[in-house]
C-alpha cells in the first residue's frame, strides 16, 4: 500500500484508507481511482493534480 | 553568460512554474524573488481549515529553504519586494538591489478589495487572502461568538460555513438577493441557501453594511462591533472578515508601462505587452479572462514552462478546458461552471428532492455552462466534458 500526496493542497491519498466518503473503499490502489475522482481537500481533479509517491 | 529566469511571486502560480519549469530543464539559472516568507502553503485551505483542524501553522507545507532544493533554484529572495520592472534594461529593482532577468514571470497573486467604510471600527476589518492574514483571523477568532462576513460570494460562503463548523455564530452581508452572485440561478441559489441556513447560517441579502462602530462590551474588556446597514438597521459582531473580492496586482506591471486592464493583459502565450516578460495567475487577464483558481493557474504554469524551457521549440499557448470550480461547503455541495460572459442562452433547471442541476442552453439547446448543488454535483465530470472550451 502506498500514499500520494497533492502537490498543490498536501493532502495525503493513503491507498489503505481509500477515501471511503467519496466512493473508495480502503484498499483502493492509486492507478483504480477513477479519473473523475477530485482532490477532496483543493477540489481539483486526479489528472490535473499530481500526486507523488512518498 | 545568461540571464536567470526570474519569478516574481512564490505563490501557486509562481510554484507551480518553477515546479513544471524543473522538470523540463533542470539546470537553467532560476530565481525567485517574493516579498513573503518564500515558504508554500495551499491557498484553497484557507477556507476550510477550520473544519479539518488545522492551524495556520499546520497549513504552511513547504518551508523555502526545502522548496528552494526541490526547485533548484539559484536564489531565492524572501521578503524582498520587486520595487520597479525595467522592460529595456531587462532588470528589476528590489530592496536588495538590481537583478537583471533574461526572462520575467509576474505571478504577483491579486489583493482583496476593501469597501469603503465608515466609522472607527472600519479598519479592524480583516481580509484574508495569504497565510499571514490568516494566522492574524485565527488568533483574533480566539473566544469571539459572533463573526460577521461581507460579501456572499465563493469565499464569503467557504468561510461562513467552516466557521458555522467550528460553532461560531456567523451572519453574511450581500447587496445582491441570493448567495454566490451570478455563479447560481435562482432555484439553485434557494437551495444552497436554505442548506447553508440549515447549518446555521444567517443571510442578509439586498443590503450593504455602511459603517462600523466600536461598541464597547465590559466583561474583559472584549471589544464589539455594531453594524450598520444600508437601511439603518445595526447588526452585532465581534469580528468582521471581508470576502468581497479580489483585485489583481497590477501596479508593478501599470508602472513599468506594461498593458493592463483588469488584470495584467497577457495573449494565451502569456506574453505581456513587453519583450520577455510573462505574467500567470490571479494578477493576470490572459485574453480578457481574469480566473483566481487553482485549475486555470495549474494550466497556464505547464503551458508557460514549455515556453521558458524552450522544449517545444517556441512559445506555448494555454489552453482553457471549461474548468467547473468545487465550491468548498460541506452544509450544500455545489460545483459551478460559469457560461462565458455575455453569452446569450437561458438557465433550465431541474429541481430535485436532493439538489438542483441547472444548464445553461444557448442558441439551438447548446450547453455553454452549468451549476450543480446537492446531490447533482455527481455530475461535475460528465457535464464538463460537455462544455465549449473558455480559450
Amino acid at each position: 500500500m502506498k500514499q500520494y500526496q497533492c502537490i498543490v493542497c498536501g493532502y495525503f491519498y493513503d491507498e489503505a484508507l481509500g477515501d471511503p466518503e467519496h466512493g473508495l473503499a480502503p484498499g483502493t490502489r492509486w492507478e483504480d481511482v477513477p479519473a473523475d475522482w477530485n482532490c477532496p481537500e483543493c477540489g481539483v481533479s486526479k489528472a490535473d493534480f499530481e500526486m507523488v509517491a512518498v | 553568460m545568461n540571464a536567470p529566469i526570474v519569478i516574481l511571486g512564490s505563490g501557486l502560480a509562481g510554484v507551480s512554474v518553477a515546479r513544471e519549469l524543473r522538470k523540463l530543464d533542470k539546470q537553467v539559472p532560476l530565481v525567485i524573488v517574493t516579498a513573503d516568507d518564500g515558504g508554500f502553503y495551499s491557498k484553497p485551505s484557507l477556507s476550510n481549515a477550520l473544519a479539518v483542524g488545522k492551524s495556520a501553522a499546520q497549513l504552511a507545507l513547504t518551508p523555502m529553504a526545502q522548496l528552494a532544493t526541490q526547485l533548484n533554484a539559484s536564489v531565492i529572495h524572501a521578503h524582498t519586494r520587486a520595487e520597479r520592472i525595467l522592460p529595456e534594461g531587462h532588470a528589476l529593482e528590489t530592496g536588495s538591489g538590481r537583478i537583471t532577468y533574461g526572462k520575467l514571470v509576474l505571478a504577483l497573486g491579486a489583493q482583496p478589495i476593501r469597501l469603503p467604510l465608515q466609522g472607527e471600527g472600519a479598519a479592524a476589518v480583516l481580509s484574508v487572502n495569504h497565510l499571514n492574514d490568516y494566522a492574524v483571523f485565527r488568533e483574533q477568532l480566539e473566544g469571539k461568538r459572533r463573526v460577521a462576513i461581507l460579501g456572499a460570494g465563493l469565499i464569503g460562503c467557504e468561510f461562513a460555513n467552516d466557521l458555522r463548523v467550528a460553532g461560531v455564530d456567523v451572519a453574511v452581508y450581500d447587496l445582491a438577493s441570493q448567495p454566490l452572485g451570478r455563479l447560481l440561478p435562482a432555484r439553485a441559489a434557494a437551495f444552497f441557501r436554505a442548506r447553508l441556513e440549515a447549518a446555521g447560517v444567517r443571510f442578509h441579502f439586498d443590503t450593504s453594511i455602511e459603517a462600523i462602530a466600536l461598541s464597547s462590551q465590559g466583561d474583559g474588556g472584549s471589544s464589539s462591533y455594531r453594524l450598520v446597514d444600508k437601511h439603518g438597521n445595526t447588526h452585532t459582531a465581534d469580528l468582521v472578515l471581508s470576502a468581497v473580492g479580489l483585485k489583481p496586482a497590477t501596479a508593478l506591471a501599470q508602472a513599468a508601462g506594461l498593458n493592463t486592464a483588469r488584470g495584467i493583459v497577457v495573449d494565451k502565450l502569456l506574453r505581456t505587452s513587453a519583450p520577455d516578460i510573462y505574467a500567470l495567475g490571479d494578477c493576470a487577464e490572459v485574453e480578457g479572462l481574469v480566473l483566481p483558481f487553482v485549475m486555470p493557474i495549474m494550466q497556464a504554469a505547464r503551458a508557460l514552462a514549455k515556453t521558458l524551457s524552450g522544449a517545444a521549440g517556441g512559445e506555448v499557448a494555454v489552453d482553457y478546458p471549461a474548468m467547473p470550480v468545487v465550491v468548498k461547503t460541506p452544509a450544500c455541495q455545489a460545483v459551478v461552471c460559469p457560461p462565458p460572459a455575455g453569452a446569450a442562452g437561458t438557465w433550465r433547471e431541474e429541481v430535485g428532492p436532493a439538489g438542483v442541476r441547472a444548464l445553461f442552453v444557448g442558441a439551438g439547446g447548446k450547453p455553454l455552462g452549468f451549476s450543480l448543488v446537492g446531490e447533482a454535483v455527481k455530475e461535475k465530470q460528465a457535464l464538463a466534458a460537455q462544455m465549449p472550451a473558455w480559450l
